[in-house]
């Protein structure tokens, strides 16, 4: 139901992002999706990728910072309302998203998978299959970005 | 109204200053004798130090026997924190004043009202030397409190007969209200400080013509940041030196001529000694400057190593004082730092960021000047165990950081997270502190 996630921390300076992206293109790691967060002094990357225990690994020995999360990758149709719609799953519950960024969309022509990351991601998941939301395994988010 | 130039005008305070040399050196001496001997009869750790050293009170037959006496270090007044160097009964002392030390506990200091009466005269001989007087203005901006700045200097000011405006530090925008609607003539604080003052006054439109005297002191700065100011301000910029231990601010001070800091060697007894071999060096040579108390009953200091680097000066200076003067002080022989007026040693800042949970073997400090204020940064790696890939987790973690900076210093940092491996290490040990300060 979960998915790994890997965060780096950026410093803020040129040069910074190019050097993780070079190890994993070198150790043949393609980066399935990603977002990067940034404030004033520093910078995080979150990457998806489809093996995230060697990735985790060529990275620190390169000298990154790496964290591993748990997300959920969650399809939502792929039309005008459908993000407000999944998103209803959460009213009352009290659970706040941390963030939130895409996976897949568009070439699937009817639905966008998006990375959740939410602080109690098994009660998280719950609440979206109770409101009929495909929470995607790992082979099918990785199915859907055609890896 | 024409005045007379001021830094001519002669205060009676200042008689002491114009002593003949062989009369200052018999009441060195004769001052001398007694203090090490109260030391000696009330200090146990100073007693302690003399009989392992086989070296008694009645041994100091000359100045020069001094060097025979074992020194006083910053780390005697914490090892014996908070009393353990009084060598007055508590109800004597009338005054307790502290600063920084290296493990969070500041270093206390204390005085007997004999000790306040002399750092009074010697703050008069002190404003009479930058040529103020009676008539004269003065906002203290030195901070109030447990910092000897702001109470030495107030207490000095009103004892030459000037008005004070005891404004203490901080609110920059009415520092510059009352400096022009007061008229104020002369301003005590921090060097950095003024030139901030300055920077704001000059956006809010402010003007202050009148002040002609800025007494400048608790942190080292350069010819260079002298020019800058007088050639902005017109103002006379005079340093001023002094430490805690040895009574606060009032040690020494310059005239006229700017030329050396006159230390007001009838109560403190100066020597410059080689900061590796201990040994006393001749006038002119560099080193480090020790510092003996002639005349402060509540805690005689003896041979008290300041760790700042200067020059003892022989020649006679042109403004007819006798007492020598010491070179303006740029650096110091440890690690300590001055900002903002604060003592601060890196050790201090490494135990505020261990006090916060997971943190942080490397970190590297960098001061600046921002605007003419100094600035501290303090460079934190991020390591494994304190990364999240949340941004606000990271900004809490800077937050708390800076929290226990502020909290163990006394002054604000800025916290920067930097990548690991990130702070250049050299011979195997990080290099600390970068000052890229131009003083």
């Amino acid at each position: 139901m979960k998915l790994t996630q890997l965060s780096l921390f950026l410093e803020n300076r040129p040069g910074a992002l190019r050097l993780p992206c070079q190890v994993l293109g070198l150790a043949g790691i393609d980066i399935l999706s990603m977002s990067l967060a940034d404030t004033q002094q520093f910078g995080i990357l979150r990457i998806v990728v489809k093996d995230p225990d060697r990735a985790r690994k060529v990275l620190e020995e390169s000298g990154c910072v790496v964290k591993a999360t748990d997300v959920l990758a969650v399809e939502v149709p792929d039309r005008a309302g459908g993000l407000a719609d999944m998103l209803g799953a959460f009213e009352g519950s009290g659970l706040s998203i941390e963030y939130i960024y895409p996976l897949a969309a568009g070439h699937r022509g009817k639905t966008a998978v998006l990375v959740l990351r939410v602080e109690e991601p098994e009660r998280a998941a719950k609440l979206l299959q109770a409101r009929q939301v495909r929470v995607l395994t790992r082979e099918q988010a990785f199915e859907a970005v055609g890896a | 109204m024409p005045t007379p130039d001021p830094s001519r005008r002669f205060h009676p305070a200042s008689a002491p200053d114009y002593v003949p040399a062989d009369q200052l050196r018999g009441l060195q001496l004769e001052r001398l004798q007694r203090i090490v001997r109260r030391a000696y009869d009330r200090v146990p750790l100073f007693r302690t130090r003399c009989q392992e050293r086989q070296v008694s009170p009645a041994d100091l037959k000359s100045l020069e026997d001094l060097a025979r006496f074992p020194f006083t270090l910053k780390t005697d007044l914490r090892d014996t924190y908070p009393f353990g160097l009084f060598a007055s009964p508590m109800d004597e002392i009338v005054r307790l004043h502290a600063s920084s030390g290296t493990t969070g506990k500041p270093t206390v200091v204390a005085y007997t009202q004999g000790d306040l009466d002399v750092w009074t005269q010697v703050m008069v001989r002190s404003f009479a030397s930058c040529g103020l007087h009676r008539g004269d203005v003065v906002q203290n901006a030195y901070g109030y409190g447990l910092f000897t700045g702001g109470l030495g200097a107030h207490y000095g000011a009103e004892a030459l007969g000037a008005t004070v405006i005891p404004i203490s530090g901080g609110n920059t925008d009415r520092q510059i209200m009352v400096l022009q609607d007061f008229a104020v003539t002369a301003i005590c604080c921090t060097p950095s400080y003024f030139l901030h003052l300055v920077e704001r006054a000059k956006e809010m439109g402010s003007d202050f013509s009148r002040l002609r005297a800025g007494i400048f002191g608790a942190e080292p700065w350069s010819e260079a940041m002298r020019r800058r100011i007088e050639a902005d301000t017109g103002v006379k910029a005079y340093d001023i030196y002094g430490l805690s231990e040895i009574i606060g601010p009032g040690v020494g001070v310059e005239c006229f001529a700017q030329s050396g800091l006159h230390v007001f060697e009838d109560h403190f007894y100066p020597e410059v000694i080689d900061p590796v071999s201990g040994e006393v060096l001749p006038d002119g040579a560099e080193g480090e400057l020790v510092l003996t108390t002639l005349s402060k009953d509540a805690m005689p200091m003896i041979r008290y190593r300041t760790r700042d680097v200067t020059s003892l000066i022989p020649e006679p200076c042109a403004c007819g004082r006798t007492i020598r003067r010491i070179r303006r002080i740029g650096r110091r022989s440890d690690d300590m730092f001055i900002i903002r007026g604060v003592n601060v040693f890196p050790s201090q800042v490494e135990t505020a960021l261990l006090a916060v949970e997971g943190t942080l073997p490397h970190y590297q400090i960098v001061l600046s000047r921002e605007k003419g204020l100094d600035e501290m940064e303090v460079k934190v790696e991020v390591t494994p165990e304190v990364f999240s890939d949340q941004i606000r987790a990271l900004e809490a973690l800077q937050h708390k950081l800076e929290q226990s900076l502020d909290h163990t210093l006394g002054i604000r940092a800025r916290v920067t997270l930097v990548g690991p491996r990130t702070i250049q290490r050299s011979e195997g040990k990080a290099k600390r502190v970068i000052d890229q300060r131009q003083i």
